[in-house]
């Protein structure tokens, strides 16, 4: 590995952001992370706009909306390496789970929004227009490896960070672990 | 060893009488038992999903697919009884590629989301798909909204996660001698039905034994407020026919 | 009920022989289902008024036959002696034909039915008596030669002596997989348990193929001759033919048939005189392409499901209720007559060595001659198009033939000169099928066929494996995305390898075959593809249409 520090950038799309804490659940490994990685950009990492040339970046949850959509494309024009973190982002997962009744922007806002409101129920118009389904990232972009799991743990994650940052491919067969 | 043959009825039966190689070594099982049964018997593990002891086989998942030299067709190992002189291979790269895609097109067919499944951990597609490293879909999901049944007292069906393995029907049938579970239409539309296609509730012929629940590989049909790993029991046909046979 | 012999058939003969040449001529009307739909019924009725009002009843005998095979020109007639075929006969077109060709003796050459090489490149065998004799009488049947084969075995013949002489014909099964006739009966013959059956496979479920229909309508005899033979051979006792509902006309003349040769003993026991018996039952299917699978078949007969299950056992060992059965299309059986009548060095000349005899097929698609033919084995595609054909009308563009029903392949024009027969055309990605050609040409697009041929096998997949029940509607939605404009060139690899997974892994032979057109389509037109994906471009103008026009999904 070069002297310079790999760098690497985590993004968070439709989930619960449990992803990002089994991330954050490396705990002092996170520091043997840090000596080799540098983290650009995060929800944890204040920066608004994704980086260029990141060398590794780790998605959590699905896409739902159309500034997604475009935000993916960015992304994987900007990152070398890049890999769906989790089941929403790997299947779409529970934010998926309104695939199967309503679709469309409006029908998912009124059930979010409206139904459950006695009073003066209001659908906002200022977030971006919501996809008729929720999509797994690799049917947008190409997606170069995949951690399943609702969410996957530590271990996994620790694990295929550190051999694809050692320009190795992860071997799933048995470390995958659906729901 | 247990020589056991999954003939119905279990006539007696020569023991060693026919001679086949699986992975290549030589083995020797009772004529009738099939290729799946023989590995099973010899410690070679062959993945399943539809089969399930004590029920006829019904070979429609295709994980079990081995192969078998001489033809370049593939053989499920459930169903393919074992023949003198056969050579059997159960792991090559395009068994498990071809294994991969069978899951694959399980999991894109109808609305799976283990994290809100109550089967989740407890459920055959998901070990099976870990297991084989089968790591994201490459096919557009279909998110399919098929009915849900809970009209019964405490059993209920969501046949959007139903992978048509038909053991329910089966157990219901030759176990429990009832059948009231079947399938109706055909293609993507085949669904578990109960009686003549009433709600589960309804359904007269229902005995509520729970078998079907027992039995089912992933979380289609469960009971109500029960822990389902007090509930699956793979053991149940095996065991009640065994029984039966012998009390016959 | 007294029992038949063969003077008793040599008798029939005599008199029909003596009433048929009271008439100087003989005017056939075909009343097959494509024909009756044209109006042949009233053109029949209109024939029998004209001559009652030409006084040449006494001359000229009418007859309502099956099919001559020209069914895009129907109603057809056939005016023996000579075999003047007319065409597009309309009951207004009857009192011309009476008067100039019956009372004048004058054919009307501007009716006649100009059809080129139609009828000189075929050879019938199968279809010996289509359109010659009248279906619904047993009598015109034994007239032609007809239950004389029965006879011949029952007295003369034993069971191992007519399989003997099927094996030495080389006649394969007709259903599509093309497995040696002989050889399967001869398995059957061997298995130990009893009773054994014969099914009789007539559910032609693959859009626009009716050559099974045609023969059962045109001579159904031929089909129960062919199953008491089989029953001889293979010692079974009962036998089934199994049919479509959808098939109403054909199911009725299969009754009367079935009704005349139990009247006539052919059917029940003591056959002939002889310890021989069998009987004959029909079993109406309820319109399921997969149906025709031979397991599937099984299921349905019993009762069950149409749900083909793996094989082994076979069949032949296991088949209805556990028992051996055996199972052979109708246009098998219809050879066996032949065959023990003129021997199997005869049959064995005709078609090629290891593929003998004829096969029927249903011609259709962009066509100048659509209809039913049965050529030699080993005819070349292009003869078939062309010669018999006709080929592409209106001056437009041949490109490509498609052979072998829903689940065959898609041949381009560098492969025409493609010999008919298993073996050949199995090379190059096609099959034999149940015997539907279907002709496009420029205007039709490759993708969007396969896309269609991919929809119908989805709809008619059991739902038991998963590749075919779970597999295919995955391949559709890549088709309906590339047609639709949406799709990627990794949609390409995506359809290749769905495709050999479906033809490997599926159960039964509706799985493993329906990615064929898909998998000739790629290999042969894969510029379409490429020109869908990255062009969006459709040069036949099937796809993108306005309706297809959708915004892009994401």
């Amino acid at each position: 590995m070069s002297s310079e520090k790999a760098r690497l950038a985590t993004m968070w799309f439709y989930g619960c952001s449990g992803c990002h804490m089994s991330f954050l659940d490396l705990d002092e490994r996170l520091v043997d992370l840090a000596k080799v990685a540098t983290l650009v950009h995060s929800p944890i990492v204040d920066i608004k706009h994704f980086p260029p040339d990141v060398a590794l970046t780790l998605i959590e949850g699905a896409v739902a909306n159309v500034e997604q959509v475009e935000t993916l494309r960015e992304v994987r024009k900007r990152t070398k390496l890049l890999v769906s973190l989790g089941d929403c982002a790997v299947t779409g997962n529970v934010t998926a789970l309104r695939n199967a009744w309503e679709h469309g922007d409006r029908a998912v806002l009124e059930r979010a929004y409206a139904d459950p409101s006695n009073l003066n129920a209001q659908i906002p118009n200022l977030v971006p227009k919501l996809l008729d389904y929720a999509r797994p990232l690799h049917e947008i972009v190409k997606i170069d490896h995949y951690i399943p799991g609702c969410p996957p743990n530590a271990d996994q994650i620790y694990y295929v960070v550190g051999e694809l940052l050692a320009g190795r491919q992860p071997v799933m067969e048995g470390r995958s672990k659906y729901g | 060893m247990l020589h056991v043959t999954l003939q119905q009825g279990g006539a007696s039966i020569n023991p060693n009488n026919v001679r086949l190689r699986i992975n290549g070594s030589e083995v020797a099982v009772p004529e009738g038992t099939t290729i799946l049964k023989a590995a099973a018997l010899n410690g070679v593990e062959i993945p399943t999903l539809c089969e399930i002891e004590g029920l006829t086989p019904y070979g429609g998942c295709r994980l079990c697919i081995v192969e078998v030299s001489g033809t370049s067709k593939l053989f499920p190992a459930c169903t393919t009884p074992a023949a003198q002189g056969m050579e059997v291979t159960t792991q090559s790269p395009k068994l498990y590629e071809y294994r991969k895609m069978v899951l694959q097109t399980l999991l894109a067919e109808r609305t799976h989301i283990c994290a809100v499944c109550v089967a989740n951990e407890h459920c055959e597609l998901q070990a099976n798909a870990n297991n084989h490293g089968v790591d994201h879909v490459m096919y557009e999901r279909n998110w399919s909204c098929e009915s849900i049944d809970s009209s019964h007292e405490f059993l209920v069906i969501d046949r959007n996660r139903c992978i048509l393995c038909t053991r329910c029907i089966r157990v219901c049938d030759q176990i429990e001698g009832a059948h009231t579970l079947d399938l109706k239409f055909r293609s993507k539309s085949t669904n578990v039905i109960m009686d003549q296609d009433q709600n589960w509730g309804q359904a007269m012929s229902c005995t509520s034994c729970r078998k079907c629940a027992k039995v089912c590989p992933v979380g289609a049909i469960y009971i109500e407020n029960e822990n389902i790993e007090f509930t699956k029991d793979r053991d149940i046909a095996a065991f009640l026919s065994k029984r039966r046979r012998r009390s016959r | 009920m007294k029992q038949l012999k063969l003077d008793d058939l040599n008798k029939i003969v005599d008199q029909e022989l003596e009433f048929g040449q009271a008439y100087n001529y003989r005017i056939n009307v075909c009343c097959s289902t494509s024909c009756v739909s044209l109006g042949s019924l009233k053109v029949l009725k209109a024939f029998e008024d004209a001559i009652k009002e030409f006084g040449v009843e006494n001359e000229c005998k009418v007859a309502r036959t099956g099919c001559i095979g020209a069914c895009s020109v129907g109603p057809t007639v056939l005016i023996e002696p000579g075999d003047y075929a007319y065409s597009n006969v309309t009951p207004e077109k009857v009192r011309q034909i009476v008067r100039d060709h019956i009372v004048l003796d004058l054919p009307i050459r501007d009716m006649l039915y100009e059809s080129g090489t139609f009828f000189q490149k075929q050879h019938r065998l199968v279809l010996r008596n289509a359109g010659k004799i009248d279906p619904g009488r047993i009598q015109d049947y034994i007239c032609v030669g007809g239950y004389g084969a029965l006879c011949k075995v029952l007295t003369n013949m034993a069971p191992q002596g007519v399989i003997n002489e099927v094996l030495a014909s080389g006649l394969r099964g007709r259903g599509g997989a093309g497995f040696p006739t002989g050889q399967k009966w001869r398995l059957v013959a061997r298995a130990v348990n009893t009773p054994k059956y014969i099914v009789a496979n007539l559910d032609e479920g693959d859009p626009g193929v009716y050559a099974n229909r045609s023969l059962a309508e045109a001579d159904p005899h031929a089909i129960i001759e062919g199953m008491l033979i089989a029953a001889y051979a293979v010692g079974a006792e009962k036998g089934y033919i199994y049919i479509r509902s959808e098939y109403p006309l054909a199911v009725q003349t299969l009754q009367k048939a079935l009704a005349q040769a139990k009247a006539m003993s052919l059917l029940g026991s003591n056959v002939f005189e002889t310890p021989f018996k069998f009987d004959i039952e029909l079993r109406l299917g309820a319109g399921a392409f997969v149906a025709g699978e031979e397991t599937a078949i099984l299921a349905s007969v019993e009762g069950k499901r149409a749900m083909p299950r793996p094989r082994p056992p076979y069949p032949a060992n296991m088949g209805l209720w556990g028992k051996p059965t055996l199972i052979q299309n109708v246009e098998t059986l219809a050879n066996i007559p032949l065959i023990v009548q003129n021997g199997s060095a005869w049959f064995a000349k005709t078609g090629m060595t290891k593929c003998s005899g004829t096969k029927c097929f249903s011609l259709t698609g962009k066509i100048a001659n659509p209809g039913i033919i049965e050529v030699p084995m080993g005819m070349s595609l292009r003869e078939v198009v062309f010669d018999i054909g006709g080929g592409v009308p209106g001056g437009k563009q041949f490109k490509a033939v498609l052979i072998g029903g829903p689940s065959g392949g898609c041949l381009p024009e560098q492969l025409l000169e493609t010999a008919i027969d298993y073996d050949s055309l199995l090379k190059v990605g096609a099959i034999m099928g149940s015997g539907g050609i279907v002709v496009l040409d420029e205007d039709d697009c490759m993708v969007d066929t396969a896309r269609y041929f991919t929809e119908f096998c989805v709809d008619e997949s059991c739902g038991r494996c998963t590749p075919c029940r779970a597999g295919l509607p995955r391949m559709l939605e890549v088709f309906n995305r590339i047609t639709h404009g949406q799709g990627e060139l990794t949609d390409i690899g995506t359809l290749e390898k769905a495709s050999v997974f479906i033809r490997d892994v599926s159960l039964c032979g509706l799985g493993q075959t329906a990615p064929n057109p898909v998998i000739t389509t790629l290999r042969y037109f894969k510029n379409e593809y490429i020109s869908h994906i990255t062009e969006h471009k459709c040069e036949a103008g099937k796809c993108y249409t306005s309706r297809y026009n959708k915004e892009e999904p994401a």
